[in-house]
Parts: C-alpha cells; sequence; structure tokens
C-alpha cells in the first residue's frame, strides 16, 4: 500500500492547545471532503487531542506518528463537511 | 478574510466548536444587529454580542446613566453617569472587542426613521421598557421582514419570544394592542431584580447568535418564561393568529404609528390574558 500523499500541509510547531487545534480545525474547513490534511506539531498533548477531537468532529485520523524527539506528524482525512 | 492572530486567540473557544467553526466566526463577524434600549437587557445583550465578534452593533437609546440604573445596567459604571447611555455602552463594548463597530444613536426610534435604521440590520433585538416602542419594533420588523429578539422583565419574572416574520409568530399574535395607560404597573414602582436583566438578555444573546449561525432551534411560535424565585424556566405555545393586524392573512395595520407613551411597563402580560395556547397570563403561578 503506498504511501497516502497530503493535499495540504501545516506547522504548528510552537503552538500550545488550543491553539494547536484552532490551526488544525481551519485548514480541515478550508479543504475539500476526501482531501487529507498533513499536521507537525511539537506539542505532545496536542499529539493525543487533535486525532481525538478530529473524529469527534467526524474526520478520520488516517497516521498519528512521532518522527523524531520532539515532532509528531498527523494525517487527518476529511469525511465531513 | 482571513483571521488575525489576535482574532484565532479571541475566538478560539468559538472556532473549536462544530458549530461554529472559522465560518461560523465569520458569519459573526460579518453581522449586524440593532439592539433597542442601553439599559437592563440591552447592556447584556451588547455585551455578549461584542465579546462574540458581531461585526457590527447599532444601539438606541434617549436617556442618562443614572444611580439607579448601575444595579442591573452592567455596560455603564459611576465613571458615566449623566451621559447618554449609548456613549456609556460604546465605549465599553468597543474596550472590549476593537473588532466590533458601535453604531450609537442616541435619541428615540419613531415611525418615521425606524425604518431607514433598521434597514441597515440583520436582526434587530428588543430591550426596551415601553408599550409604544414595544409595538414600533415588532411593526417595523414585520414589514421589513428583520429577524426580532424580544425580552422583557419585571420583578423576579423574564419572558423571551424570537420572531421571525413569515415563519412564526409576531408580537401582536400574541398580544394584539398595547394596554391602556396605567393599567400595568410602572417599571418604578414594580422593581426589578439586578441579576434578572441579565439572564434574560443572555437568553436573547443566545438567540441572535443561533439566528446568524443557522444552528439550533429557535423560540419560533414559542414564549419562555423565566421565573427567578422558584427558578424555573417553561415553555408556552405561541400560535402564529390568521387575524393578527399587522401578520396575518388580511392586514389592517400597514402603515406605522406611534403610540402616545405616557407609561413605562416592561412586562407586558403583567395585567392582561395573551392568546397562548391555555389562555393565561403566562408569567402567573401555575
Amino acid at each position: 500500500m503506498g504511501e497516502t500523499r497530503p493535499d495540504r500541509s501545516i506547522n504548528i510547531k510552537g503552538l500550545v492547545c488550543p491553539h494547536t487545534f484552532v490551526r488544525a480545525k481551519l485548514a480541515v474547513e478550508d479543504m475539500e471532503v476526501g482531501e487529507v490534511l498533513e499536521i507537525l506539531l511539537d506539542y505532545p498533548e496536542a499529539a493525543r487531542s487533535i486525532p481525538k477531537s478530529m473524529e469527534d468532529h467526524g474526520q478520520k485520523v488516517l497516521k498519528v506518528e512521532k518522527i523524531n524527539e520532539t515532532d509528531w506528524v498527523l494525517l487527518i482525512k476529511k469525511e465531513k463537511d | 478574510m482571513e483571521f488575525t492572530e489576535d482574532q484565532l486567540q479571541r475566538y478560539s473557544r468559538h472556532i473549536i466548536l462544530p458549530e461554529v467553526g472559522g465560518k461560523g466566526q465569520k458569519k459573526l463577524l460579518k453581522a449586524r444587529v440593532f439592539i433597542v434600549g442601553a439599559g437592563g437587557l440591552g447592556c447584556p445583550v451588547g455585551y455578549y454580542l461584542t465579546a462574540a465578534g458581531v461585526g457590527t452593533i447599532g444601539i438606541v437609546d434617549n436617556d442618562e446613566v443614572e444611580l439607579s440604573n448601575l444595579q442591573r445596567q452592567i455596560a455603564h459604571s459611576t465613571k458615566t453617569l449623566g451621559r447618554p447611555k449609548v456613549f456609556s455602552a460604546k465605549e465599553t463594548f468597543e474596550a472590549l472587542n476593537p473588532d466590533v463597530r458601535v453604531n450609537a444613536i442616541n435619541g428615540k426610534l419613531t415611525k418615521d426613521n425606524i425604518k431607514d435604521i433598521f434597514g441597515e440590520y440583520d436582526i434587530i433585538v428588543d430591550g426596551s421598557d415601553n408599550f409604544p416602542t414595544r409595538y414600533l419594533v415588532n411593526d417595523a420588523c414585520v414589514m421589513l421582514g428583520k429577524p426580532l429578539s424580544s425580552g422583557a422583565i419585571l420583578r423576579f419574572e423574564g419572558q423571551v419570544t424570537t420572531i421571525v416574520p413569515g415563519e412564526g409568530h409576531c408580537y401582536r399574535c400574541l398580544f394584539e394592542t398595547p394596554p391602556p395607560a396605567g393599567l400595568v404597573p410602572s417599571c418604578q414602582e414594580a422593581g426589578v431584580l439586578g441579576v434578572l436583566p441579565g439572564v434574560v438578555g443572555s437568553l436573547q444573546a443566545t438567540e441572535v447568535l443561533k439566528l446568524i449561525l443557522g444552528r439550533g432551534e429557535l423560540l419560533k411560535n414559542e414564549l419562555l418564561l423565566y421565573d427567578a424565585l422558584r427558578m424555573t424556566f417553561r415553555k408556552v405555545k405561541v400560535p402564529k393568529n390568521p387575524d393578527c393586524p399587522v401578520c396575518g392573512q388580511n392586514p389592517t395595520i400597514t402603515e406605522l404609528q406611534d403610540y402616545e407613551a405616557d407609561y413605562c411597563a416592561p412586562n407586558i402580560a403583567g395585567a392582561r390574558s395573551p392568546n397562548i395556547a391555555g389562555g393565561r397570563a403566562p408569567h402567573r403561578p401555575e
């Protein structure tokens, strides 16, 4: 299975909750249903809370990956407008 | 429009709500709401709409701030005693949120100016303290097709209803004509618990935000009654009256009229039987 290519990427390193989710949610709002958002972040709490909140809002979490000592990458597929 | 960094922070708790989001917050920032009265109800309505980022707020009142107002009229202060209420409120709102433009009218609504004023706004809020204004505002909203959030308070009891012309009842469906002068006790005589307009005004502001966002269920064809002493909320149905003189099938009121005001009575239901299901005065305890 090939790697999912994101349609859009945001870097929210340095931001803390709830601004991490605010940025992620605004990015998803601006996308079409079916598109995938890549999120780069370094706030540990957000690595847990953003996927949960996205699912609560009806979106699909494709990936949560810690890529180095400080950073995570999330892939979120927009399923609901 | 894109949010500024300050706006992202200021409205973050709205933006993360599924029912609001960035799109809803932009609707709020573009909305235009007019508040009738800068008193007990107008102060909390304006305060919360300003905090919510409603972009343009108009407000009218022809009174000055008095010491006896400060027990409940939270946009004014001892520093603004003697000043026109609308300017006092404008200062308070603008200090709270610089995103909001406040158009203050230090004067009275009349049959000659009301349509021009209301014409520039999306939603009207009635926080007036007298019947002539209440009927003038209702009739103008019906004729212009403007949604109206109506609130009233007296002593420990409050009432809220939302009028969406063409979709539900109007104020005259509830109370067809103003009561005779002197029948209903004046607001100075009757008294009011200071926090009561805060509750009722907050409910009105909630209805306004829902109208702007297009979310939730409104108090259409319903009157919400709040009793602060018993701490009860109760809804009564308010059917649209097909024979209503202003919003009925064959309206007899087709032009605005000014009623002579020589009384001041915020609680319209106090002395009369309204046209509600059950047919009794809605604020009386069961």
